[in-house]
């Protein structure tokens, strides 16, 4: 029997390596898509409360994440075409024009 | 039938996200990032969200896939070197490892108050998921949705001035 904490155990795992790929990786669509699969974790345990709770209200949630996340999406990745285009890269060691 | 199941799809989730963060080429990431995604529309099925699983494939494994992909082919990016610095590496683990402890503590910790709400199976075998999501959306919900319209709107000019040449 499959109960919500099967669910909430999956999605801390998924969560960790999301957290541990953000951490490690130098290129920025690579930690953007871990960052995905975090945000996506997230919206498993959302889903699976719900259905636990009998409560409508976290799945709406889970539409807020997927609105924030393609919005991230699209103002990211322009933010990375214009670093690329400034830079020749897209290593996060060489976001450094910041630093003084 | 349902332990089979879940397992076998947890096990293809959990690969392919270890895949996302360790593949050299970017564009493997994006395949096993996809693979990830449609793991997860099936459990949003066996959650009995088929509409969530819809918008899963749809959003996520259409829309925002496109994009990266896309992104990723006009950047034109090699395999990724060996890293500069790889002291990081250690640290993340144990960071991760941590994560996941506190995590599955709170999990262990208790179980969930306020169970036994009005939403059942009953209820959405007889009303539709698609229904039920789309009152609690536009009744409850209308605020923050018109609210999120508005979020999204600005993201579009943003990516526009974003990646202009001149603005």
């Amino acid at each position: 029997m499959i109960t919500v904490n099967h669910y909430l155990l999956l999605s801390a795992i998924l969560f960790a390596i999301g957290t541990f790929g953000v951490l490690t990786r130098k290129n920025a669509i690579v930690i953007f898509m871990c960052i995905e699969v975090m945000l996506n974790s997230v919206n498993l345990t959302f889903i699976a409360l719900s259905r636990h709770v009998g409560n409508m209200d976290g799945q709406i949630f889970v539409f807020f994440v997927m609105t924030v996340a393609a919005a991230e999406a699209a103002v990211g990745l322009a933010l990375m075409i214009a670093f690329y285009r400034n830079k020749d890269s897209i290593d996060v060691d060489d976001f450094n024009m910041l630093k003084w | 039938m349902e332990a089979i199941l879940f397992y076998l799809t947890a096990t293809v989730a959990i690969i392919s996200a270890i895949f996302v963060t360790q593949c050299r080429n970017p564009v493997n990431s994006a395949l096993n990032l996809i693979t990830t995604f449609l793991c997860l529309a099936v459990f949003y099925i066996m959650l009995e969200s088929p509409f969530m699983a819809a918008i899963q494939i749809m959003v996520y494994a259409g829309a925002i896939m496109v994009l990266i992909v896309f992104v990723i082919m006009l950047l034109n990016l090699g395999l990724a070197v060996k890293s500069r610095y790889t002291h990081g590496v250690p640290a993340a683990g144990i960071l991760a490892a941590l994560v996941l402890f506190v995590v599955n503590y709170f999990i262990r910790a208790g179980e969930a108050t306020g169970t036994g709400g009005n939403i059942t199976s009953e209820v959405i075998t007889s009303y539709g998921h698609t229904e039920l999501i789309g009152r609690a959306m536009f009744v409850d919900f209308l605020l923050p949705f018109e609210i999120a319209s508005i979020l999204l709107l600005v993201a579009i000019v943003g990516a526009v001035v974003l990646s202009k040449r001149e603005v």
